[in-house]
C-alpha cells in the first residue's frame, strides 16, 4: 500500500490544501499539456523542479517521495525501453543523445505522476466530489466516487484480517506452483467478496433510511467559491501553457549533449 | 528436554505497525499451562495485537514471545498455530467453504492430518458444538450464532493446546453466551489453556478467570477477577464499568459489607448472613 | 395518541418458508421509551425495519396486516418520506457513515431532502451539540472510536428531527463505558426532546432503567409486553433466555429466601437502597 499512500489525501492544513480543486485541476492539466509538448530534457527538468516548492508548501514531502520511489520501478522500465528502441530505430547520432532522450521520456513520466500526486494528496475526496458535482457531473456518480474512497482503507484492513484468520488455520500463501498459489487465494477472496456485498447492502439500507433520493434538487452543505488565490493559479496555469506553446513554436531548445559536446 | 509449565512467556514486548502506530509498549507476562485468562480493555488498547503475537501472525519489534519455550520469531505461523488456536471475532472473516464439514476440515488438511483422522475429528467437534445436523449445509445459510460456533469448531478441530477467542460474545444473546461460557469453562477444566479477549464484563464475572487489563499498549493490572474488576480506578481506565453486583456493594460499603463482591450467589449469601445475624 | 400501531402484522422474507414474525399487535404511544429484546432470530430486527418502510420497499417479501407510523402507512409512502418521521440507527457504526467528515455525514439526510443551506447548517450544529460531538465535526468518521461513530449515527438521524428514533442494538460493538454513554444520550433524547424511542438491546442491565416499557419477542411473536419491573418478574422472561439484569436476579433469589425488598430494582442504586432500608428497619 505504501506507493498508493502517495495518492491518498493527507488532511493537513496548508495554502495548497485550501486552493479550489477546480483551480488545482486546471493547473494539473496545464502541467500535463506542457509535459506532453516537450520531448527535450531541459524543459522537462524545469517542469519537474518548479513543482518541488508546491510539495514543500503543501507539507506532503514524505508521501510524495514515497510515491516517486514507488514510481521509480516504472520509470526504470520506461528508460530501458526507450534506450533499446531508440538504439535500434531512432537514428540518433550518439549514445549520449539516446540516453538524454530516454531520460527526457522518463522525466516526463515522473512529472505526470507527481502532478497527479500533488492534486490527490491535497484535495479531500469530499471536495473533489463536490467540484465534480458543481461542474455538472450527476450526484450519484460523485457519491459513488467519495464512498469508494472512504471505504478503501476499511477494505484493506478487512483483507488483512481475513489473511490473518486463514493463516491462523494453517493456510500458507507462499510456495507451490502457480495453480496452487491461485488456489491458495480462494479462502481469502470468498470472505472478502461476501463481506463486501454484505457491507454494501447495509450501506444501501442506511442511505435509504436517511432519505436518499428524496428530492431532485439536492442541497449540498458545502459550496465551492473561487477566491483570488484560485484565480491567480488559473492565470499562472494559462500563462504556463501559453509560454510553453511559444517556446515550442519559436525557440530551438538545445540538448544537454550539444551543450556539453558542441 | 525440560518443559516449562509457563506456556506463554512475553518479555518486554514492543510492537509498532508499519504505518508507525505503536500498539504495544513493553509488555511482560507469563501464562501457565491450564490457565484461564481474560484480556480486557478498551478497543485500540492493543488486546488483539497482543494475541496475534501468540501464534506468530505478528513478530515483536522489540522483546520476545516464547510459546512452550520456542521463540516465535524462529517459527512459522502454521507451526505455532498447531499449538495456539486463534478464533477471530467475526466468523465472516474466515468462512468460505461449501459445507460446514469442509470448513472444519480446512485447517486439518493444511496441517496434514490423514483422511481417517480428519473425518473422526470433524465428527467429534461438530457433535461437541451441536452442529452435526448442519454437516452438509453451507455455512452461509446459518444464523450469526451458528456461524460463530462453526468458526470455533474449525479451530477446535485440531485440538490446539491454547485456545484464544477474540470477542466471543459480540452479537450473541444471553442464552448463547451462557452456552458458550459453559463450554469454555468445561474445556478449561479438561486442561486446555483458554484466553479470551473481551470487554464483556458481566460475561467475565461469571467465569472468574485471571484478568489482564490493558490500556494504550500496556498492561495496567494483572490478577484475580475479584480484585481487578472491583477497582473503580483501574476499571474506568480500561473503559469498563464495575460489575453490576460490585456496584451494589460499593454502595453498601458504609454498612460494613466488603466491596469486592462480583458474584450474585456470594451477594445473596452475604446479605442473608447479615440479616440473620441481626436477628 | 399512538405513534405506531400495528394489527396482525405478519412478514415473510422473499424465498423464506416461515414468516419472520406473525400477527404482531403493537401500540406505541408518543414519547414512550420502549425496550425491545429477545433471543437472536426472534424477529425484533425485522420488525424495526417495518417502521420506516425498509420492509417492504427495500427487502421485498410479503407484509400482511396493518401498520401506521406517525399517521402514515409505510407500505404506501416511500422510505425517504418515512425517514423524516422515523430515524433508524443500526448496529454496526462502520457501515452507516459514508462521508469523509462528521458534519457532512450528519448533513446527508438534510441534503437529500433539499433543505436550504443555512437551515442544514443550523440543524447539523444543533444535532452535533445535543450528542456532544461538536468538537469532532471536521474529523473523518472512520478515524473515530466506535462510541464516537455511534454518536455520529445518532446525530445524523436526529438532524432530521424525527418523531421516532429506532435503534437496532446500537451498543453491541462498544465497550461498556461507551455503551453506557450512548444509552444516556438516548435517554436524554427521550426525556428532553420527547422523541419516541424504540431500542433493541441485549444489555438490559444498562438499558432497563430508562425504559417505560419492555417488549420481549420470541420466535416471531410478542411474548411479554409491559412495565420493566413486571416483565422481568415473569417466569417466561427467564425461560426464553433474555439477559435479566443481575439486580433482578438477586432480588428474586432473596425473595426465594423470604426477604422482600419491595419494588423490583432496575439498577444497582435501586437495589442497594432497598437493601439498606431492610437492614435499618430490621435493626429497630
Amino acid at each position: 500500500m505504501s506507493m498508493f499512500d502517495g495518492l491518498r489525501f493527507r488532511n493537513v492544513s496548508s495554502p495548497i490544501h485550501r486552493i479550489d480543486p477546480r483551480a488545482k485541476f486546471i493547473y494539473v492539466c496545464a502541467l500535463f499539456v506542457a509535459a506532453v509538448l516537450f520531448n527535450q530534457l531541459i524543459p522537462l527538468l524545469i517542469l519537474l523542479l518548479i513543482q518541488i516548492p508546491l510539495v514543500v508548501m503543501a507539507k506532503v514531502v514524505r508521501e510524495w517521495l514515497r510515491l516517486i520511489r514507488g514510481a521509480s520501478f516504472f520509470a526504470a522500465i520506461i528508460f530501458i525501453m526507450n534506450v533499446i528502441s531508440l538504439y535500434f530505430y531512432g537514428g540518433y547520432p550518439s549514445l549520449a543523445s539516446i540516453i538524454e532522450h530516454a531520460l527526457a521520456m522518463t522525466v516526463r513520466f515522473i512529472v505526470l505522476v507527481e502532478s497527479f500526486s500533488i492534486f490527490f494528496l491535497t484535495t479531500s475526496p469530499d471536495m473533489f466530489g463536490l467540484s465534480l458535482e458543481q461542474i455538472g457531473v450527476p450526484y450519484e456518480f460523485c457519491f459513488a466516487f467519495t464512498t469508494a474512497i472512504r471505504f478503501v482503507p476499511v477494505l484493506a484492513e478487512e483483507a488483512q484480517t481475513i489473511i490473518d484468520a486463514q493463516r491462523s488455520r494453517g493456510l500458507e500463501l507462499e510456495g507451490g506452483n502457480i495453480m496452487r498459489r491461485i488456489r491458495n487465494y480462494i479462502p481469502i477472496l470468498i470472505p472478502l467478496i461476501v463481506n463486501a456485498i454484505r457491507r454494501s447492502l447495509e450501506l444501501a439500507e442506511a442511505m435509504e433510511s436517511r432519505a436518499w433520493g428524496a428530492s431532485k434538487k439536492r442541497t449540498n452543505l458545502y459550496v465551492l467559491k473561487m477566491g483570488s488565490r484560485d484565480y491567480c493559479l488559473i492565470i499562472v496555469s494559462i500563462l504556463m501553457v501559453a509560454a510553453s506553446v511559444y517556446v515550442w513554436l519559436f525557440i530551438k531548445i538545445p540538448s544537454i549533449t550539444q551543450i556539453l559536446w558542441p | 528436554m525440560w518443559r516449562c509449565s509457563r506456556l506463554i512467556e512475553v518479555e518486554d514486548l514492543h510492537f509498532t505497525y508499519p504505518n508507525g502506530v505503536e500498539a504495544l509498549k513493553g509488555i511482560s507476562l507469563s501464562i501457565s499451562d491450564g490457565e484461564f485468562v481474560a484480556i480486557m480493555g478498551q478497543n485500540g488498547a492493543g488486546k488483539t495485537t497482543l494475541v496475534k503475537h501468540f501464534n506468530g501472525l505478528l513478530k515483536p519489534t522489540k522483546g520476545r514471545v516464547l510459546i512452550d519455550g520456542v521463540d516465535t520469531r524462529h517459527v512459522s505461523v502454521a507451526t505455532l498455530s498447531r499449538k495456539v488456536g486463534l478464533v477471530f471475532q467475526n466468523p465472516d472473516h474466515q468462512l468460505f467453504s461449501e459445507t460446514v464439514e469442509d470448513e472444519v476440515s480446512f485447517a486439518l488438511k493444511n496441517f496434514g492430518f490423514d483422511e481417517g483422522a480428519i473425518n473422526e475429528r470433524v465428527e467429534k467437534v461438530l457433535n461437541l458444538l451441536d452442529l452435526i445436523q448442519y454437516r452438509k449445509v453451507s455455512p452461509f445459510m446459518l444464523s450469526g450464532g451458528e456461524r460463530k460456533r462453526v468458526a470455533l469448531a474449525s479451530v477446535l478441530a485440531w485440538d490446539p493446546k491454547i485456545l484464544i477467542l477474540d470477542e466471543p460474545t459480540i452479537g450473541q444473546d444471553s442464552y448463547q453466551k451462557e452456552r458458550l461460557r459453559q463450554f469454555i469453562v468445561q474445556l478449561n477444566q479438561q486442561g486446555k489453556t483458554v484466553i479470551i479477549v473481551t470487554h464483556d464484563i458481566e460475561f467475565v464475572v461469571e467465569c472468574e478467570p485471571r484478568i489482564i487489563l490493558m490500556k494504550d499498549g500496556k498492561v495496567i493490572a494483572d490478577g484475580d477477577a475479584r480484585e481487578v474488576l472491583t477497582d473503580l480506578k483501574l476499571v474506568s481506565e480500561a473503559s469498563l464499568i464495575l460489575p453490576e453486583i460490585t456496584q451494589i456493594f460499593v454502595r453498601l460499603n458504609d454498612f460494613g459489607f466488603p466491596r469486592n463482591v462480583i458474584s450474585v450467589y456470594e451477594a445473596k449469601q452475604l446479605i442473608l448472613e447479615r440479616l440473620f445475624w441481626r436477628r | 395518541m399512538a405513534v405506531i400501531e400495528t394489527s396482525n402484522l405478519t412478514y415473510t422474507y422473499p424465498f423464506a418458508e416461515k414468516p419472520a414474525f406473525k400477527d404482531v399487535n403493537l401500540k406505541i404511544e408518543r414519547g414512550e421509551f420502549v425496550l425491545l429484546t429477545g433471543p437472536s432470530g426472534c424477529g425484533k430486527t425485522t420488525l424495526c425495519r417495518c417502521f420506516n418502510g425498509l420492509i417492504p420497499h427495500f427487502y421485498g417479501g410479503n407484509l400482511e396486516g396493518e401498520i401506521v407510523v406517525a399517521g402514515l402507512k409505510p407500505t404506501e409512502h416511500p422510505i425517504y418520506e418515512m425517514a423524516r418521521h422515523v430515524g433508524l440507527v443500526f448496529q454496526n457504526p462502520e457501515n452507516q457513515l459514508f462521508a469523509l467528515t462528521v458534519e457532512k455525514d450528519v448533513a446527508f439526510g438534510l441534503e437529500n431532502i433539499g433543505l436550504p443551506r443555512d437551515e442544514i447548517r443550523r440543524r447539523v450544529d444543533w444535532a452535533l451539540k445535543v450528542t456532544g460531538i461538536y468538537d469532532l465535526k471536521d474529523r473523518a468518521p472512520f478515524e473515530l472510536s466506535g462510541g464516537q461513530q455511534q454518536r455520529v449515527a445518532i446525530a445524523s438521524v436526529l438532524a432530521m428531527q424525527p418523531e421516532i428514533i429506532v435503534l437496532d442494538e446500537p451498543t453491541s460493538f462498544l465497550d461498556p463505558l461507551s455503551a453506557k454513554s450512548i444509552l444516556e444520550i438516548i435517554h436524554r433524547l427521550n426525556r428532553d426532546l420527547e422523541i419516541t424511542v424504540i431500542l433493541v438491546e441485549h444489555r438490559l442491565d444498562l438499558a432497563a432503567r430508562y425504559a417505560d416499557r419492555v417488549i420481549i419477542m420470541d420466535r416471531g411473536q410478542i411474548i411479554l409486553d409491559g412495565e420493566p419491573r413486571r416483565v422481568f418478574l415473569d417466569e417466561r422472561a427467564r425461560l426464553i433466555g433474555v439477559g435479566i439484569p443481575k439486580v433482578v436476579r438477586l432480588y428474586l433469589m432473596l425473595m426465594g429466601d423470604g426477604i422482600d425488598l419491595g419494588r423490583v430494582p432496575l439498577s444497582p442504586e435501586e437495589i442497594s437502597e432497598s437493601i439498606v432500608e431492610v437492614l435499618t428497619s430490621d435493626r429497630s
